[in-house]
């Protein structure tokens, strides 16, 4: 008996319809997802069960007390207004140049090697070690620019760590902001320039209010990330001890010492004893749910004003 | 001619552009200022360090600042054991995921899954430094490690830089299998391959330079990872040449931190602040090495699709 196409053909379609090592694939898949999922559940609920205590005991208590070397007494107050504090300087300094920047790469400049160069240095930057912004603050707004910026404490101050955390959210601000100006379409800019408008006009009026809610979301994401940046804060001496505030005036307050809410947590963390456990897990819980505010904001903004071309 | 001239406005107008454009082109220019800055800083002390140390201070049997012994060998060593382990956790469960998203998940099973890796990928790493020393240690690395195990030690710690690192691994190789034309899926499936064949033998040699560029934007995350490292690894003062993973040790990067704690803080007096921006200019090289690289496998999905 012959064999023809038509039997191999039919013999193939009528195999094992059940592919066992397929699922087992798709298990294993899945399961990797699953494991992140399991991490992250397990991760806080531990950190809950463990503030649990501080966060009932005390309550507002643990939220309105200074730092302190005695476990039942201290608090996250000087934490959160030296994080908010630094804050303000990411807000001030880093958004506007990371958008001004980011509208003369989209809008601006044409694809000349000066371009090219400064695309390359700014993702660069973005991929540097947040401790390397942490060496470089030290060694310019700690050192050399030390009698400005704290001449009492030899230039650990607040205005060094907000300059420094400034500097290393620019790059992730123009990254973002310039993805958000990419995806306002070009007919817009058209339009404007075909009624006579000059390029700054066409930024100004069209542009830059079609980009607004993205550039907004990625700036506030970047400003989470920045809320929980450590390394560069320790390496610009924020505090991790204690201290009282004694400033006088703002320049005082900007040239004195401060804290920030994570490195009081990275300070904590390696105190021994069961006391300063359950401090830094309240701390991480105060911390975590700044950073779920912020990132709500931008998800209900992104959520409120995306537009779809 | 006329009205030509007309069609270039007034001068006004256009010198009101040009400072505008010069003032954007500036704002793009601070980061060519800071990339400088960052440079300048680390070599000008680095060589400070150079110039001053003993090169047999540099072959000693650990990683000591303030007693004047810089073994760099111990440092790196550390580095690469927690980032090593950190790849081996990170770089399956990253690529499992991002193969099950780009793939296998439904539409809305993708809508509700990954949104866990966003949030993953926001939590602080002090927090993460935190769950490694207090749940990691004890529950995962204690049992694992033979004779007792400090509760600081190098496994937990590069467990955690791992966690760190998933997300951002699946995020970009995802991305890479989600640029893959559905085309080749079609033809792949038309030859009657199933999905499995479809996903190890078509989509991800496709879209294998995205996968490697994770990867190696991965490692070098895990290399310049500080937190993690500077709670959970221990070793404060300073570290003794060890390949054991179950034992405290330093980094690059805790290293540097531990000499900015420090009781007498970093003070330009000794060796130990240049040794700092020594530590920096080396981790500065080995990351800035590893993102150009990637970089080159990023453009090459680019160029393809």
């Amino acid at each position: 008996m012959a064999v023809t196409t038509r039997d191999v053909v039919s013999q193939a379609l009528s195999g094992r319809r059940f592919d066992i090592r397929g699922y087992l694939f798709e298990g294993m898949l899945l399961l990797a997802l699953l494991v992140a999922l399991g991490i992250l559940v397990t991760l806080l609920t531990d950190v809950l069960i463990r503030a649990m205590p501080v966060l009932t005991e005390r309550g507002g208590d643990f939220l309105t007390s200074n730092m302190s070397a005695r476990a039942e007494r201290a608090g996250v107050l000087q934490g959160i207004v030296g994080s908010i504090s630094l804050m303000i300087f990411v807000v001030v300094l880093a958004f506007p140049t990371g958008v001004a920047a980011a509208v003369y790469l989209e809008e601006y400049a044409r694809d000349t090697p000066l371009t090219r160069f400064l695309n390359t240095v700014i993702r660069n930057l973005a991929g540097v070690p947040s401790i390397v912004y942490g060496l470089l603050g030290l060694a310019v707004f700690a050192v050399l620019l030390g009698n400005v910026t704290g001449p009492e404490r030899a230039g650990r101050s607040l205005m060094t760590g907000g300059l420094t955390l400034a500097i290393l959210v620019l790059p992730i601000v123009i990254i973002t902001a310039a993805e958000a100006l990419r995806a306002v379409p070009n007919t817009i800019r058209e339009a404007a320039f075909g009624v006579g408008a000059t390029r700054w006009e066409v930024i100004r009026s069209h542009v830059l209010p079609y980009a607004a809610p993205g550039i907004l979301t990625g700036t506030i994401l970047s400003l989470a990330r920045a809320f929980g940046e450590t390394a560069p804060l320790i390496m610009v001496g924020a505090v991790t001890g204690g201290f009282a505030f004694t400033a006088s005036g703002p320049v005082e307050a900007l040239q004195g010492p401060y804290t920030a809410l994570p490195t009081m947590i990275f300070s904590w963390a390696r105190q021994p004893g069961a006391d300063f456990r359950a401090n830094t897990a309240a701390a991480i819980v105060v911390l975590l749910a700044v950073l779920l505010i912020v990132n709500a904001t931008a998800i209900i903004l992104r959520n409120r004003y995306d537009r779809r071309w | 001619m006329s009205a030509l001239r007309g069609l270039e406005g007034s001068a006004a107008r256009r010198r009101r552009e040009t400072m505008i454009r010069g003032g954007f082109l500036f704002a793009a220019g601070v980061s060519v200022i800071i990339s400088a800055a960052i440079i300048l800083s680390l070599a000008g002390e680095a060589f400070n360090f150079a110039r001053q140390v003993d090169v047999s201070q540099l072959f000693t049997d650990g990683w000591f600042p303030r007693r004047d012994q810089f073994d760099i060998g111990t440092i790196v060593t550390g580095t690469l054991i927690v980032a090593g382990i950190g790849m081996v956790v990170a770089a399956p469960l990253g690529i499992g995921a991002a193969i099950y998203l780009a793939e296998y998940a439904s539409p809305r099973t993708r809508r509700t899954l990954k949104p866990v890796l966003e949030v993953l990928a926001g939590i602080p790493s002090v927090v993460l430094g935190f769950f490694a020393l207090t749940v990691i240690s004890p529950t995962l690395i204690d049992p694992v490690c033979p004779g007792s195990t400090p509760l600081f030690n190098l496994a937990a710690a590069g467990i955690g830089v791992g966690i760190l690192v998933t997300p951002l691994i699946a995020s970009i190789a995802e991305d890479a299998m989600h640029a893959v034309p559905n085309s080749l899926r079609e033809a792949s499936y038309g030859l009657g391959a199933r999905k499995r064949a479809t996903s190890i033998f078509v989509v991800v040699p496709a879209a294998v330079s995205g996968i490697v560029a994770s990867l190696i934007i991965g490692l070098s995350r895990g290399i310049g990872e500080t937190m993690v490292v500077a709670i959970a690894a221990g070793a404060v003062g300073g570290s003794l040449f060890s390949l054991n993973p179950c034992q405290p040790g330093q980094t690059m990067t805790a290293a540097m931190t531990a000499l900015a704690t420090g009781s007498d803080q970093v003070r330009g007096a000794s060796l130990a602040f240049p040794s700092l921006f020594f530590v920096g200019l080396l981790l500065f090289g080995m990351t800035l090495v590893l993102n150009v690289v990637s970089e080159r496998f990023v453009r090459r999905v680019r160029k393809r699709y």
